[in-house]
């Protein structure tokens, strides 16, 4: 039997890349900054009018008429204004009395008027929306009436699940070591619109004070999965997330449960302590995977001297250190010894292709599908 | 034209799966498969290259040149290339369908049944009696962004009314594709034809607006093909055209490209008609598992757009909730870590499980996803609503209304399940238990796996129309579906009835294809397996008193049976099935249907 094999590689955790972001409109509209301009993370860069929400009357029923004698009763025309309370259509009752007449529901512009089912369409005013630049960084790209692309020299750290969309902040370690838990008690008001790092874990608890203070997001290993229906107020049934409106963005770099942050991605941050950061916990597991990032704008005296580094989505080969991503050694780091061609049978029967890896001293082997890469560099 | 060699393509939303078919001493057999990681996100954006590297693995394995440069061989000369090509595809999410009636139950639903029927995903069903508000449903309409809309409502001849006013809705919303902003968005009209230029009136200029027949022209009759046909019409011409590589992919076909699941079905539709008998099959993925069944003559499907095994994985505990997945698990386990490890199953969908356990838990989780996307079968695949149904005097005092749920697993012949879980299941066994399990058959079954999940590639085989071709793609599709698709698991028989643990409910006397006879007794609580092969044989079955084996309460049974790589089960637990709900016994009757089955290592089985 042969099995669908593919390779997980690791989520990004780059020390110093070009990150472009694309700031793109949900309609067309005006573009309000051009290319080669400087921009900081709340800089209005494009600006657009959804249309307005659309309103149905049935002039027809309300007045009791016939739909094909709507146009008789209606006082005002397709394409005009009409502002809440002003009336849209009356009969003419008998010699002038019992009249019967229909007001606007809204502010709007009327839109259409149908013979067929004497009904009419308000549309309101339309609902203005803007894009920020996200963060510190040039306009590299316009997108002709439809946003741009700001672009920066940064540190790029992608977490496997989060929640909470865009927020920005400076960032502050909380933890000595990449093993603790970020507690409750680590938590204090001073951490309003900051961006605060834990270890291996971050309780229900300790996620709620955050959001009470004002954090503007908490980054951590692991989070207990049941935990989240209290967030949220219902079951995550499917990683969608990024509309929900939690204040503070979560950020979990390793998963469910108690799980110690990666070291690199947790030295990372603990050397750019206190730097002006940028975090969007949107993530979507689907095919067009989204996950969360946690983007690190570098100074031009940060950038000098290190080297830019290229995402190295390349498989994994012996000598490569590597994390199991599933029980029942989840979490365990270690290093490729070989990398057998053929299926093997594991403990579920099941024949995979598998990686032998050096876990503490032990050689085990497990599929290569339940590993991750760990970037060393 | 005679065919020596096809390759059909699945473009699926991760994996590319290529197979290779070759006409074998007179027969159409599946001869090699290649498969490759999809292509239609970034960095590629051409699904053709997934389709070049699918199709080069076949090439490696089979030691033939199917390609030349960027390009298949067709047809075949000599050794090189084949004589057609054809492919389905679900990639980019698949053909994303809005539907609208004027009654939800009536035109609503029948709409709902030909786009799922053509393959679509149906992400809202708009109606006039829905409860929602217009400016709700425009709302909807707006956030949603189908990719097509299907418009009813009406019988011929009816008011017109209703079902303009869904028009002035669409109109109001004014909804954009959700691939490429330079087209209009494809809209059916399959309503009242009175009404067909009161629709164009309203809508025929801001979307593409096409009209086909009503889809209920009166209330007693569906006519569903119209409106299936102009879907997968409008699929190719519209949909597929932007998504990225398919302009080229679709000069590569020789027939026309169909969406995955409207392959599957139209094959399993095409089974039941052949060999006359009632299927359910159903393909369990990572994000949603369908469901295809024909029960007498009618097709229906269902997606369970959220009920799969990992990148759902978590609703699936959400709506079974975690009780309900506990009882199919053999084994103490803590709450917390249970759901941590489901929730880091779908946020890492590419693992699979190591682990003896977690193997088991996995099956857990399937029986609960499969059972409750059947649940969801059920309740779709109903007999018309709405529809004056004559009554004799013996009807008139049952509240037997239309709307009945079609399937019935008594009538049952065939199962049939495909996906990850089912098909590549250690042991057939374990596939065996998961489906009778989750369906709960009831008397006589077969139950089969498509081995490789190659049902959608013959789907669109059989599905050819050009004269030419149509004969001989048809006869390939059927045989390589009897010969290399399915793996028969073999037959499940269960009565029908409840007793005393360990009454006896049935007697089978059984002549084997060899000539031998055997004899089995099945006691309530009991789950038997007895090793047969997939041939003929002759079989008595004698309920005890009270139980119902097909012919009613009581009533023996002789037909004849096939086993299969399981074998013949004999499954005792009753119907309506129940687990004990005290924990001990639970597990100790686990232990012993695994056991019985030799579903799992025995040292672990415990």
């Amino acid at each position: 039997m042969i099995m669908a094999h593919s390779y997980t590689p690791g989520l990004k955790v780059l020390q110093k890349t070009t990150v472009d972001k694309e700031r793109r409109l949900p309609l067309k509209g005006d573009v309000l900054v051009e290319a080669g301009k400087k921009v900081a993370p709340d800089d209005i860069v494009a600006r657009t009018h959804l249309p307005g929400n659309v309103q149905m009357v049935n002039i027809a029923n309300l007045l009791n008429i016939d739909a094909q004698d709507i146009a008789d009763v209606m006082l005002v025309e397709i394409g005009s204004e009409i502002k809440e309370g002003e009336l849209l259509a009356e009969t003419k009752g008998l010699f002038g009395f019992f009249k019967s007449s229909a007001a606007s529901p809204v502010d709007g512009v009327l839109e259409s008027i149908s013979d067929i089912t004497g009904q009419v369409v308000l549309r309101e005013t339309p609902i203005p929306v803007e894009i920020d630049a996200y963060m510190n960084g040039k306009v590299s790209s316009v997108l002709e009436e439809e946003g741009v692309v700001v672009t920066a020299n940064a540190v790029f750290i992608q977490g496997i699940f989060g929640m909470g969309g865009e927020n920005r902040g400076e960032l502050r370690v909380l933890v000595d070591n990449r093993e603790d838990e970020l507690t409750p008690e680590m938590i204090s008001d001073d951490v309003k619109g900051v961006v605060i790092v834990g270890g291996s874990f971050v309780s229900l608890e300790a996620y709620k004070k955050a959001i009470s203070v004002g954090a503007a997001a908490v980054v951590a290993g692991g989070f207990n999965y049941h935990d989240l229906q209290d967030v949220l107020g219902y079951v995550l049934g499917v990683a969608i997330t990024g509309s929900e409106d939690l204040g503070t963005s979560l950020i979990l770099t390793e998963g469910y449960g108690r799980i110690p942050m990666g070291k690199r991605s947790f030295e990372l941050l603990q050397q750019h302590n206190g730097k002006f950061t940028s975090v969007n916990g949107s993530t979507q597991i689907r095919a067009g995977v989204i996950r969360p990032e946690i983007v690190i704008p570098l100074t031009v005296e940060d950038a000098m001297g290190s080297k830019s580094e290229k995402d190295t989505a390349s498989g994994i080969s012996a000598g490569s250190m590597v994390r199991v991503i599933r029980a029942p050694y989840f979490g365990d780091i270690g290093t490729v010894v070989s990398l057998p061609a053929e299926l093997q049978q594991m403990e579920s029967e099941t024949m995979v292709r598998v990686a032998e890896v050096e876990i503490s001293g032990e050689t085990l082997v497990i599929p290569r599908a339940n590993l991750e890469m760990v970037e060393t560099s | 034209m005679s065919l020596k060699s096809i390759l059909a393509t699945d473009c699926g939303s991760t994996t590319t799966k290529a197979i290779l078919i070759e006409l074998v001493n007179d027969e159409y057999r599946l001869r090699f498969r290649g498969e490759a990681p999809t292509t239609v996100e970034a960095p590629f954006e051409d699904v053709t290259r997934g389709v070049l590297n699918a199709v080069m693995e076949v090439e490696e394995i089979s030691n033939r040149t199917l390609l030349d440069g960027d390009q298949i061989i067709t047809p075949q000369k000599g050794n090189k290339g084949v004589d057609i090509y054809v492919s389905t595809s679900s990639a980019g999410g698949g053909l994303q369908m809005m539907v609208a009636g004027v009654v939800k139950s009536m035109s609503g639903e029948s709409a709902e049944r030909a786009a799922l029927g053509a393959g679509s995903i149906v992400m809202d069903v708009l109606a006039s009696n829905d409860g929602r508000k217009p400016h709700e449903k425009i709302t909807r309409i707006r956030q949603l962004r189908p990719d097509m809309i299907l418009l009813s409502g009406g019988i011929d001849g009816g008011t017109i009314k209703h079902v303009v006013e869904l028009a002035e809705i669409l109109k109001a919303a004014n909804p954009q594709p959700r691939l490429g902003s330079d087209y209009k968005l494809p809209v059916i009209y399959a309503g009242n034809k009175k009404a067909s230029n009161e629709i164009k009136k309203t809508i025929g200029e801001q979307t593409d607006l096409t009209l086909v027949e009503n889809i209920r022209p009166v209330l007693e009759r569906e006519n569903l093909n119209p409106s299936r046909d102009k879907i997968h019409d409008l699929f190719m011409e519209h949909v597929m055209q932007q998504a990225p590589g398919y302009k080229k992919l679709m000069t590569w076909t020789d027939a026309p490209i169909m969406p995955t699941p409207g392959a599957v079905g139209s094959l399993i539709e095409m089974i039941a008609a052949k060999e006359d008998i009632a299927v359910v099959g159903v393909d369990i993925g990572g994000a949603t598992t369908d469901i295809f069944s024909v029960f007498q003559g009618q097709f229906n499907r269902t997606v369970s757009a959220n009920l799969g095994m990992s990148y759902s994985i978590c609703n699936v505990l959400a709506e079974a909730t975690l009780e309900n997945v506990l009882r199919w698990v053999p084994f103490e386990i803590d709450e917390k870590e249970l759901t941590n490890r489901i929730g880091n199953k779908m946020i890492r969908p590419t693992t699979v499980p190591q682990s003896m356990e977690e193997l088991k838990i996995e099956q857990a989780i399937a029986r609960e996803a499969l059972r409750l996307s059947f649940i969801q079968h059920k309740s779709f695949a109903v007999n018309l609503k709405g529809v004056q149904k004559e009554r004799t005097i013996s009807d008139a005092f049952e509240q037997s209304d239309s709307g009945l749920s079609l399937v019935d697993m008594m009538d049952l012949d065939l199962l049939v399940g495909s996906g990850g879980v089912l098909s590549h299941a250690p042991r057939r066994e374990q596939s065996t238990r998961m489906l009778i399990d989750a369906f709960l058959p009831e008397g006589i079954t077969q139950l089969a796996v498509d081995s490789i999940f190659m049902m959608p590639q013959l789907g669109v085989l059989a599905n050819i129309n050009q004269k030419e071709l149509a004969e001989n793609s048809r006869k390939a599709a059927l045989e390589v579906f009897n010969n290399d698709c399915l793996i028969r698991l073999g037959t499940c028989i269960a009565p029908v009835g409840n007793a005393k643990s360990g009454t006896l409910m049935l007697t089978a006397e059984l002549t084997m294809s060899d000539g031998s006879n055997q004899q089995v007794e099945l006691h309530q609580g009991e789950l038997l397996a007895m090793a047969a092969d997939y041939e003929a044989i002759k079989a008595t079955l004698r309920p005890a008193k009270g139980f119902d084996i097909g012919a009613g309460k009581s009533e023996e049974i002789s037909t004849t049976i096939y086993g299969g790589v399981v074998g013949l089960v004999f499954d005792g637990r009753g119907r309506p099935f129940n687990l004990p709900v005290e924990k001990d016994k639970r597990i100790e009757n686990l232990t012993a249907w695994s056991n019985a089955l030799n579903e799992y290592p025995l040292e672990s089985a415990a």
